[in-house]
């Protein structure tokens, strides 16, 4: 089988059942994108396939063989970070660091998505939604971050999202409705 | 993971033709089907991927509706600037479930055969009649918390997961398929799902091989508001314990039409076209909506710790009717 991923071609003779996460971790050495439940729940995985964000475990390389792949390590690298890698390190965007790959790649899907005009659960209007900390929230819902680090996962999201300084807690629990 | 063969299909016809051995099974997203194989609740000997089939547009019908095909994953439908604008319930039924990543995988097509979330449909060392047909029902008597209270036999208590389905069963959706002896037909969404009786592994009309290939949904209803209301144990990416998918048309204080679907309650997505009856033609009074309620949940039957579905389905539907009608 053959893949580009973050724009390399590679080949590989891989089971027909491996993942795509599996393929870039136990096959290419690619080990930045992270295992947490292989069940699509946590978001540890999250790689983008043509441009779009996706569970990696839920996904058999076998199909994959046509697309563009990026994972963490096609983001960036140790002295050119992603911006959104740049802003998790200094908000402090994470206490383990294991979800961290999975929600950087989330957010640069998920920032894509909000420019592309997409509504999502929590937007009122459904043609015009602002990025507040609840959209931030609602859009990145599929990365689970055990450690808890949401706050500054969002303050660091917000930051490259270019909206300014976090919202009071309260103002943000109403527009969720909590 | 069991071993299969993989094939991708080059035509819908092909794959219906492919896909009609025993233990063949369609796989698109993948999103279900992977999870389930993983834990080897799902077995197929052999895989035929549809996922490169061109079955991927959004396509205007000469009634004013919309063709869907099979294929749109549940992101770009939920974002789609017709279904916005015509069929809001069913953007926002969307928006209501799954995560961002599961969207931009999960088929228009896969969504509609979603399995259940039983827990023990997933937990292949206990006993279930959908996942190994004989073998008894664990859930009746057991953890059946997030289980169905309608439409259940002693055999199946499951519920049908999909928020999606809710909605297109609200808007009247057409199922369009190609059968592996090629012919297509077209079955209306409420003909398209079957009670689980006793045969609970049996979820739907189609037949060996039959490949969904769109959803078409007729011209929208004038002047309506759309809600999809969705009561779940968390805030974000959780199934509904109780849902409703709402279309209403008023006259003035007069309930002109109503469509009135419901997600969490059974296993499928629930209509009943008394408790329409009990308020369309009637002016709104609590009176009308208590009897909504009471025709939908006139048969609902709770199994222990799912009892409290009962009461929360009636509140859900009486505060969505309130916002439908205006009436808050």
């Amino acid at each position: 089988m053959h893949f580009t991923i973050n724009g390399q071609r590679h080949e590989a003779d891989v089971d027909l059942r491996t993942s795509l996460l599996d393929l870039c971790r136990e096959h290419l050495g690619l080990t930045g994108s992270k295992k947490g439940c292989d069940h699509g729940q946590c978001g540890a995985c999250t790689m983008l396939v043509n441009g779009r964000r996706i569970n990696a475990c839920l996904s058999l390389a076998v199909m994959h063989q046509d697309d563009e792949i990026v994972t963490i390590e096609g983001l960036g690298q140790v002295g050119n970070l992603h911006p959104l890698q740049d802003a998790f390190v200094r908000h402090d965007g994470y206490q383990c660091g294991y979800c961290t790959p999975g929600q950087i790649c989330s957010a640069v899907g998920m920032l894509d998505e909000q420019k592309k005009g997409w509504p999502s659960y929590v937007s009122e209007s459904l043609t015009d939604s602002e990025l507040t900390d609840a959209e931030i929230s609602e859009r990145m819902s599929g990365n689970i971050c055990r450690c808890a680090a949401y706050p500054n996962i969002v303050d660091a999201i917000r930051e490259v999202a270019g909206k300014g300084d976090r919202q009071p807690v309260l103002e943000a629990a109403k527009e969720i409705g909590a | 993971m069991k071993l299969f063969t993989y094939e991708r299909a080059d035509s819908a016809q092909a794959a219906a033709t492919d896909a009609a051995a025993a233990g063949a099974k369609f796989i698109a997203g993948g999103t279900n089907l992977l999870d389930l194989m993983k834990l080897q609740v799902e077995t197929p000997t052999k895989l035929v991927d549809i996922s490169r089939l061109p079955l991927d547009k959004i396509e205007e019908r000469d009634d004013g509706g919309l063709t869907i095909g099979a294929l749109v994953p549940n992101s770009d439908l939920a974002a789609d600037a017709r279904v916005i604008e015509r069929y809001e319930v069913l953007s926002r039924a969307l928006l209501a479930g799954a995560s961002g990543q599961l969207r931009n995988k999960a088929s228009t097509g896969g969504n509609l055969l979603q399995r259940t979330r039983c827990y023990y449909f997933y937990d292949t060392a206990t006993a279930c009649n959908k996942r190994e047909p004989g073998s008894g029902c664990s859930a009746i008597g057991g953890f059946n918390r997030i289980l169905a209270v309608l439409g259940t036999s002693e055999h199946c208590i499951a519920t049908h997961p999909s928020d999606m389905a809710v909605a297109m069963r609200a808007l009247d959706a057409t199922i369009v398929t190609q059968k592996a002896d090629g012919d297509r037909r077209r079955i209306a969404i409420g003909d398209f799902y079957r009670l689980p009786g006793d045969t609970p592994h049996i979820e739907n009309v189609l037949e060996a091989g039959e490949l969904i290939t769109g959803v078409e949904l007729p011209a929208p209803v004038e002047a309506a508001r759309h809600l999809y209301r969705k009561v779940r144990d968390r805030a974000s990416y959780a199934f509904a314990l109780v849902s409703v998918a709402g279309v209403v048309a008023m006259d003035g204080d007069t309930v002109k039409s109503a469509s009135l679907a419901f997600g969490g309650l059974g296993p499928m997505p629930w209509r009943n076209p008394a408790v329409e009856a009990a308020i369309v033609g009637k002016p709104v009074t609590t009176a009308s909506f208590e009897a909504a309620a009471d025709a939908l949940l006139a048969d609902a039957r709770g199994y222990g710790s799912n009892d409290f579905k009962i009461p929360l389905a009636r509140r859900t539907l009486i505060a969505s009717l309130r916002e439908l009608t205006g009436t808050n």
